[in-house]
C-alpha cells in the first residue's frame, strides 16, 4: 500500500528533466535522427543531475581553492564546504561521527586502504579472510595481494541457485582463524542484497570485524552503518549520481585509530622531520595529498539530491521497475535471468539462448539501449552460474517502464536477427 | 543504422557463427596458441599442423560471440594449405581491413581471398568489436611464431 502512495508521488518525468544527458539521442548520422538514449547501465556508473553539475561549476567559479592549508578567505570557505560534506556523508550512512568518514578515490581504493593498512598490520600467516562468491574484483584482488605478501588464507562463501548467500556455509567458515570478513552488501551482477546485520553479528560473536562493499547498496536503499554494526563500509560517488574520482570509507573510529597510514604525503602529518614524522588522527591520517575537492562538493549535492527525492521513494520506484522488467523479460523465449534472490536490487543479468551477450549488446545499442555485457568484474560468479558473460540491465532513479519496454523490443530484434 | 548491423552480421557471418567450420582439436597439431579477450571472456585455442612450412591443417575450439566465432571459422578456411609466410600475410591483410579506413594490403593476396576477408570489414564501424574479429587471427599468428598465447590486451 505504501508503495502505491509513494509511486504516485514520484514523478519520474520530472526527475528525468534534471538529467541533461537523458535528453540526447545516440547514433545520429548524416541527417538521420538517432535513437533516444535508453540508459540501463547505471550499475556501472550513474548519470549526473544538473544539481550536481551546477554545484561543482558554482564551486569552481566562486569558492575554489586548496583546503586545510591556507589562512586566506577562499581556503577557509572551501575547507568549510568540503568538511560540511563529510558531515553530510556521515549522516547519510548514519555514522556516529564525521571522524569515521575517510574520502578515497573510489570503492576500490577504500578496500585497498583497509587491506593495506588494517590487513598488513593485523593479519598474519594462516589468518583467514572470508569473502563471498559474488564479490566484485575490487573486493577480491586487494585480499589476494595481501595473500601473496602475508600468506593469509581466503575463504569464499557460496550462494544458491537464486543467488542467495549461503548463511550456513558462512557460519561453518567462521572459525578462530578468521580475522576479517569482507562481503558485498549488494551484488553488482545478481542484485542480491546480503543480510548485512546477520553477517556482522555472527562475525562479532567471534570478535571478527566486517567490511561491507556498499557500492551498489547505498544507491538503492537506506544504509545505517550503526544498525548493521559494520566495522568498515565503502561506497563510490559515481554510482550515487555524483562525480568520478571519489569514494568513501566508513570505519569505526577505534579501528581507524589503530591503523597506520596507507599513503604518505601532505595533509596527513602532524609534524615532519628526518628524525621522525608523526601522523594526524583519522580521517586526515588516511587522506594524504590534495583530495578531489570539487568532487567532494559534487557528492554533497548528489546526496542532497537523492535525499530530496526520498530514498524510500527512489527504492519503491526502482522496485516497481525491477518487477515490471523482470516480468516482461521473462516472457522472452530462451531468456534466462541470473540472480533471483528475494528482495534484490534493480539489477537484471541475463543470458539469451543462442546469442552471445556481446552480440546482444551491439545490436540493442543500435536501438539506443545501453546495457553492460561481459562478466561485470566478477569472474568467479560467472563460473559459479556457468553462464560465462551475461547482459546486465541496471535501473536507476530516472528509468521508466517505457525504457524496460524498449529493452524488450530491442531483444526481440536480436532474436529475429539471429533466428534464435 | 540498421544497415551497419546488416553489414556486420552478414548471412555468411551468422552462418559461420552458428556452425563454425573446423571446430575441433586435430590429433597431429604441432602448434597451438590461446587467444583471449579479458574484457568479454572470449577464449579460443587455435591449432596448427605445420608440415614442411605449410599449414596442413588448422582448427580451433573455444567460446565466443558470433563475430569472433565466425572470424575464427573463416580464418581456418582461408589459411589451410597456405605457406606459413602466406598465412602471416593474410593475418596482416585482415588486420588492416578491420582497423583501417584505407587499408594497406600486402601484395600477393588474390582477389578471391580478398573478397572473403572483406566480409568481416563491416566491423570497422564498431570499434569495440574489432578485437572480437581479430582474436583468432592473432592466436593463429602467435601459433605460427611458436608463441603460446595472444591476449587482446596487447592488440
Ligand atoms: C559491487 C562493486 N564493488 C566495487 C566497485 C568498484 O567501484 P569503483 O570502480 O568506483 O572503485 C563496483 C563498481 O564497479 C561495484 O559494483
Amino acid at each position: 500500500m505504501s508503495d502505491a502512495i509513494l509511486n504516485q508521488a514520484y514523478d519520474v518525468q520530472r526527475v528525468r528533466e534534471d538529467f541533461p544527458i537523458l535528453a540526447r539521442s545516440v547514433h545520429a548520422r548524416k541527417g538521420k535522427p538517432g535513437k533516444p538514449l535508453v540508459y540501463l547501465d547505471s550499475g556501472a556508473s550513474a548519470q549526473k543531475p544538473r544539481q550536481v553539475i551546477q554545484a561543482m561549476t558554482r564551486f569552481l567559479e566562486e569558492d575554489y581553492s586548496n583546503i586545510h592549508r591556507g589562512v586566506h578567505f577562499l581556503s577557509q570557505t572551501a575547507t568549510d564546504q568540503f568538511e560540511a560534506v563529510r558531515t553530510k556523508v556521515a549522516r547519510f550512512l548514519n555514522a556516529p561521527s564525521d571522524r569515521c568518514i575517510v574520502f578515497t578515490r573510489s570503492s576500490t581504493e577504500a578496500i585497498n586502504l583497509v587491506a593495506a593498512s588494517y590487513g598488513r598490520t593485523f593479519l598474519n600467516e594462516g589468518d583467514e579472510v572470508i569473502l563471498s562468491i559474488m564479490e566484485h574484483h575490487a573486493n577480491i584482488v586487494p585480499w589476494q595481494l595481501l595473500q601473496a605478501e602475508k600468506n593469509i588464507v581466503i575463504k569464499v562463501v557460496p550462494c544458491d541457485e537464486d543467488g542467495v548467500l549461503d548463511m550456513d556455509a558462512y557460519k561453518d567458515l567462521l572459525s578462530d582463524r578468521t580475522k576479517l570478513v569482507a562481503i558485498t552488501h549488494c551484488s553488482n551482477v545478481l542484485g542480491t542484497v546480503t543480510p548485512a546485520k546477520a553477517i556482522a553479528r555472527l562475525a562479532h560473536e567471534r570478535g571478527v570485524p566486517v567490511l561491507f562493499d556498499g557500492s551498489q547498496a547505498v544507491v538503492h536503499g537506506t544504509v545505517d552503518v550503526q544498525d548493521i554494526d559494520a566495522d568498515f563500509y565503502v561506497f563510490t560517488s559515481h554510482k550515487l549520481y555524483g562525480p568520478t574520482g571519489l569514494g568513501v570509507l566508513y570505519g569505526k573510529y577505534d579501528l581507524l585509530k589503530k591503523m597506520p597510514p596507507y599513503q604518505g604525503g601532505g595533509d596527513m602529518i602532524e609534524s615532519v622531520s628526518f628524525e621522525g614524522t608523526t601522523f594526524k588522527a583519522p580521517p586526515s591520517r588516511f587522506e594524504a595529498g590534495t583530495p578531489p575537492i570539487t568532487e567532494v562538493i559534487g557528492l554533497g549535492a548528489a546526496i542532497d539530491y537523492v535525499e530530496a527525492l526520498g530514498r524510500d521513494a527512489i527504492a519503491a520506484h526502482e522496485h516497481d521497475l525491477l518487477q515490471y522488467a523482470t516480468q516482461q523479460l521473462s516472457q522472452i523465449d530462451g531468456l534466462r535471468i541470473v540472480g533471483t534472490a528475494p528482495g534484490k536490487g534493480p539489477i537484471i543479468s541475463f543470458a539469451l539462448e543462442g546469442v552471445h551477450p556481446h552480440d546482444v549488446g551491439t545490436i540493442v545499442d543500435q536501438y539506443g539501449v545501453a546495457v553492460r555485457v561481459g562478466r561485470h568484474c566478477a569472474e568467479p560468479l560467472a563460473e559459479r552460474f556457468d553462464v560465462g558473460p551475461t547482459v546486465r540491465a541496471s535501473f536507476g532513479l530516472y528509468n521508466t517502464r517505457e525504457e524496460a519496454d524498449a529493452l524488450v523490443q530491442s531483444l526481440q530484434a536480436v532474436k529475429e536477427f539471429f533466428g534464435a | 543504422m540498421m544497415d551497419d548491423l546488416r553489414e556486420l552480421y552478414q548471412e555468411v557471418i551468422l552462418d559461420h557463427g552458428k556452425n563454425p567450420r573446423n571446430f575441433r582439436h586435430p590429433d597431429d597439431a604441432n602448434r597451438e596458441a590461446k587467444g583471449e579477450n579479458p574484457m568479454c571472456g572470449d577464449r579460443f585455442m587455435v591449432y596448427l599442423t605445420l608440415k614442411d612450412g605449410v599449414v596442413d591443417d588448422v582448427a580451433f575450439q573455444g567460446r565466443g560471440c558470433a563475430i569472433s566465432t565466425a572470424s575464427a571459422s573463416m580464418m581456418t578456411e582461408l589459411v589451410r594449405g597456405k605457406s606459413a609466410a602466406e598465412a602471416e600475410k593474410l593475418f596482416h591483410a585482415f588486420h588492416e581491413l578491420c582497423t583501417q579506413d584505407e587499408p594497406d594490403i600486402p601484395e600477393g593476396v588474390d582477389d578471391e581471398t580478398m573478397e572473403k576477408l572483406m566480409v568481416m570489414s563491416g566491423v570497422r564501424q564498431f570499434p569495440v568489436r574489432v578485437k572480437c574479429a581479430t582474436l583468432a587471427w592473432h592466436a593463429m599468428n602467435a601459433a605460427l611464431h611458436g608463441e603460446a598465447a595472444a591476449s587482446s590486451d596487447q592488440f
